[in-house]
């Protein structure tokens, strides 16, 4: 079999595998929030403050909340495979549309920060292991420790003080400036994203950042031992060569492989970040369902963010599979 | 004149090594197309002197303090940085004992023969190309074309060891150093490369130092030979000299050392069989599954068919080349790895329908002694418990195994106070003595010992031999013996099976299939022994 069938036949096989998945996904997703106390109608009685059993009861009736349990979940599978995800009833809104409208934003954060984390993390790595023991490796093991043990939340707030109210060089929350532009692909609107992308960015990257530098040294210390590098050294190349072409596609294999774990742990983590930053992602909206114990919204985003994971990690498969000859997909 | 002159060469160690100097006043010379084999056991300095003439030492800790490298007259210890890079790869170049690990992983066959050339001449792309494909046809590597395309592991051990022997005469270099280049093959392998590095050095007028440990090899390869001990240079001289009338000491206990290829006198045998395997299989299977989604299955069959019937008293040689399932089919019959099909019967109860707990009990009658004697004791349990462990699980008082533990120690030949110790504190050869006492502890009948002298120095492998004969003599042991190496298993093995894809090829007393083998892999495996010419002289 060709490279090119085999490859594309190990896709088919990993979106056959993640339905099974993602069917598991949110029927697990669904009995947990309806273990959980109270409903939407509890929330929306309870700020009404005077709504009666039989108002209630009939709130129930309308929302299908008072059909047994199985019965909703059928019906709620049903909808899902029909691209309906249901209506929030905090919102009014229907739940795939606000999902889609949040998803981008989040979608936006991830991607920055994955790049930003993995490539710098990378390039430090590299220059700590290059000079190793010099005064760049520990400034760099320094920076990285440090940063590793930084709360997110709070370097989220001093960026906030440093660099918006007391320097006033990026702004302090959202995603865009109130003065909307109407066009998304105009470049003063790509240029303002872009300047409050600045700061969540960089706080959400930073724990990565430092994971993946130390990562990155160890992992290049530990090639630089091997005997392919002795074999190199033995042809007369340069040590520039060994280190940046056989030695530095080596050690990224356990950094890539690192980052694909991580992505999904990086939604959890830009919940905080976007409460802090006010950035309007999924992560503030699941903040926010969760209180108002919109399920239906929750189930949404829940879902959403299965089918990334599951995405991601087929995305980061076959990157690994193509840095490295011997894993084979298949 | 010579091509290479080594004088008064000392490196040293770092500080609180056990001795100041990896190598000490190593004199040698190297001619133009002459192969000088450096022979030594592990830390004889040998390797550490090869790679002081490429500049790769691990410096600062390890460096040539005193004397000189001189090549055509250069001495290679003072050239600069810049001018060491153009001479190696190019005047002299190198070859590693694992050919796995010295080529990089990531990387194809041709783009690694590419760089060769790349970093010492200037050739057009496409001429560099014709010529690593006239080198990777040289070394009879089959269809070039696809050998360049492909990754290392793509490639079987004795064809990366042929890709690494083109690389390193791409730019034709005077001097070739071989460390250790055939020791991670099969034998059947190491004769095709040992070969070929001949036929190379002919063609290309190449001086090659070759640094091994095996006296086979020395005797088919060399030319002239300098035995290394403790980093001294010992006893040099061509090689009929050094082998037929060595007059070190050291050199001539090493070479007494060497197991011979005549097979033993075979001893009186009982006919009454202790284990007998009956049609053993055992099938490893991966891939697949999944709708057919999975990509292929692939199967390997490990074992197929296997029957065997060890004798009380005797020892079975069960000899192969790697992959031929010989490992496998001792982990079965000790219940390490589930067979598929098959008997094992063990005095005449089958083992391999017993469940875990069934199986405990029997577990006395039948021991195992590893290959690697560093992996295969936990080095956080001291040697007395790692010993004392069996017949406590199978409800010895503490005081009676601990009792039998120290007095198995001394049997295989420890102090009494190795007891108390941790196995890191022992070298390789005692470990395995260690290793040894442990199989024991129990009283088995049957002890199968997968390749127990082979990560060893061939002066240990000796003692180990003589110990595991003694013992067999003390105790009445039967024993399953697996080895690569025919020299050691004419002269532990009372009979042989010899094991190829899976499968039980021949089987017979040891004499015999030495003198008369009837099946072909048989007759290619007695032929690759290193060194027929000279142990028969």
């Amino acid at each position: 079999m060709s490279h090119a069938s085999k490859r594309l036949r190990y896709v088919l096989k990993r979106l056959l595998q993640a339905f099974p998945i993602v069917l598991a996904i949110v029927v697990v997703n669904f009995f947990l929030l309806h273990m959980a106390e109270g409903d939407a109608v509890d929330v929306l009685a309870g700020e009404a403050g005077s709504a009666t059993p039989e108002y209630m009861a009939e709130l129930r009736k309308k929302f299908g909340l008072d059909q047994p349990l199985p019965v909703q979940l059928l019906v709620y599978l049903k909808n899902v495979f029909t691209f309906d995800l249901g209506y929030s009833f905090r919102h009014e809104m229907p739940v795939l549309d606000l999902v889609l409208d949040r998803f981008i934003p989040t979608l936006l954060l991830m991607i920055s920060t994955i790049i930003l984390a993995v490539g710098v993390g990378i390039v430090l790595g590299l220059l700590a292991a290059s000079g190793l023991n010099t005064w760049r490796d520990t400034m760099i093991s320094v920076f990285a420790l440090v940063t590793y043990a930084t709360p997110l939340f709070w370097v989220g707030l001093m960026f906030i003080v440093i660099f918006s109210l007391n320097l006033g060089w990026f702004p302090t929350s959202g995603m865009k400036n109130v003065a909307a532009f109407n066009d998304p692909w105009s470049w003063a609107n790509i240029k303002d994203v872009a300047h409050h992308l600045v700061l969540p960015t960089i706080t959400l990257s930073l724990f990565y950042l430092a994971l993946y530098t130390r990562l990155m040294r160890a992992s290049m210390l530990e090639q630089a031992g091997m005997d392919y590098v002795t074999t190199a050294r033995a042809k007369g190349l340069t040590e520039r060569r060994i280190m940046f072409v056989h030695v530095l596609r080596n050690a990224l294999l356990p950094v890539v492989t690192m980052a694909g774990v991580q992505v999904g742990a990086l939604i959890g983590g830009s919940v905080i970040v976007e409460s802090v930053f006010a950035w309007p992602g999924l992560g503030m909206l699941a903040f926010e369902a969760l209180f108002a114990r919109d399920l239906n919204l929750l189930l949404g985003i829940f879902l959403l963010s299965a089918l990334l994971v599951v995405a991601v990690n087929l995305i980061v498969d076959i990157i690994y599979s193509s840095l490295d000859p011997r894993i084979e997909v298949g | 004149m010579s091509l290479l002159e080594i004088r008064n060469l000392h490196i040293c160690l770092p500080e609180g090594s056990e001795r100041p100097f990896a190598v000490e006043a190593v004199n040698l010379d190297l001619a133009p197309n002459e192969i000088l084999c450096i022979v030594g056991e592990s830390g004889s300095g040998k390797s550490l002197t090869a790679r002081a003439v490429m500049g790769l030492l691990p410096k600062p800790h390890v460096r040539v303090t005193h004397g000189s490298i001189k090549m055509d007259g250069e001495d290679l210890v003072n050239v600069s940085d810049a001018r060491m890079r153009e001479i190696r790869g190019s005047d002299i170049s190198m070859i590693f004992q694992e050919p796995m690990t010295a080529l990089n992983p990531v990387m194809t066959i041709g783009d690694q023969i590419d760089e060769v050339f790349r970093f010492h001449v200037s050739m057009k792309k496409k001429e560099r190309r014709q010529k690593a494909l006239a080198l990777l046809s040289d070394v009879h590597l089959p269809d070039p074309l696809q050998i360049m395309l492909a990754y290392p592991h793509e490639l079987s051990g004795g064809q990366r060891q042929r890709a690494m022997i083109a690389m390193a005469l791409a730019l034709d270099p005077k001097i070739l150093i071989a460390d250790e280049p055939t020791t991670a093959l099969d034998v059947t392998t190491q004769a095709q490369i040992l070969k070929l590095i001949k036929e190379m050095q002919a063609s290309h007028n190449t001086g090659v130092l070759f640094i091994t440990h095996d006296f086979g090899v020395v005797a088919d390869i060399a030319d002239r030979v300098a035995v290394m001990q403790q980093g001294k240079l010992v006893e040099s001289g061509t090689t009929d000299e050094v082998l037929n009338n060595p007059q070190h000491p050291y050199t001539q206990a090493l070479i007494a050392a060497v197991p011979s290829l005549s097979p033993r006198q075979p001893r009186d045998q009982s006919a009454e069989p202790v284990l007998q395997v009956e049609a053993l299989t055992k099938v490893f299977r991966s891939g697949g599954g999944f709708f057919g989604f999975g990509g292929e299955e692939r199967m390997v069959k490990a074992a197929s068919d296997v029957t065997l019937e060890l004798r009380k008293g005797e020892t079975l040689g069960i000899v192969g080349e790697s992959g031929s399932g010989k490992s496998t089919v001792a982990r079965c019959i000790v219940r390490l790895v589930d067979a598929d099909d098959g008997k094992i019967l063990l005095n005449g109860t089958d083992l391999r329908p017993l469940s875990r707990a069934e199986m405990r009990p029997l577990r006395a009658n039948i021991q195992m002694v590893f290959q690697d004697p560093f992996a295969s004791l936990n080095p956080r349990t001291r040697v007395g418990k790692i010993i004392s462990q069996g017949p406590l699980i199978q409800g010895v008082p503490i005081k009676e195994a601990q009792a039998k533990a120290r007095e198995l120690l001394s049997i295989v030949g420890l102090d009494k106070r190795a007891y108390d110790r941790y196995p890191h504190e022992f070298s390789g050869g005692q470990r395995q003595r260690i290793g040894i006492a442990r199989a024991l502890a129990l009283n088995p009948d049957v002890l199968v010992a997968d390749e127990p002298v082979s990560a060893l120095d061939v002066s240990i492998q000796a003692q180990i031999l003589k110990l595991l004969d003694k013992i067999r003599e003390r105790m009445t042991l039967s024993m399953i013996f697996i080895t690569h190496d025919l020299r050691v298993a004419a002269q532990v093995c009372d009979r042989l099976a010899v094991m190829r894809y899976g499968e039980v090829v021949e089987t017979g007393p040891t004499a015999e299939i030495f003198a008369n083998p009837q099946a072909a892999y048989t007759k290619e495996l007695l032929a690759a022994v290193p060194g027929q010419s000279w142990s028969t002289a």
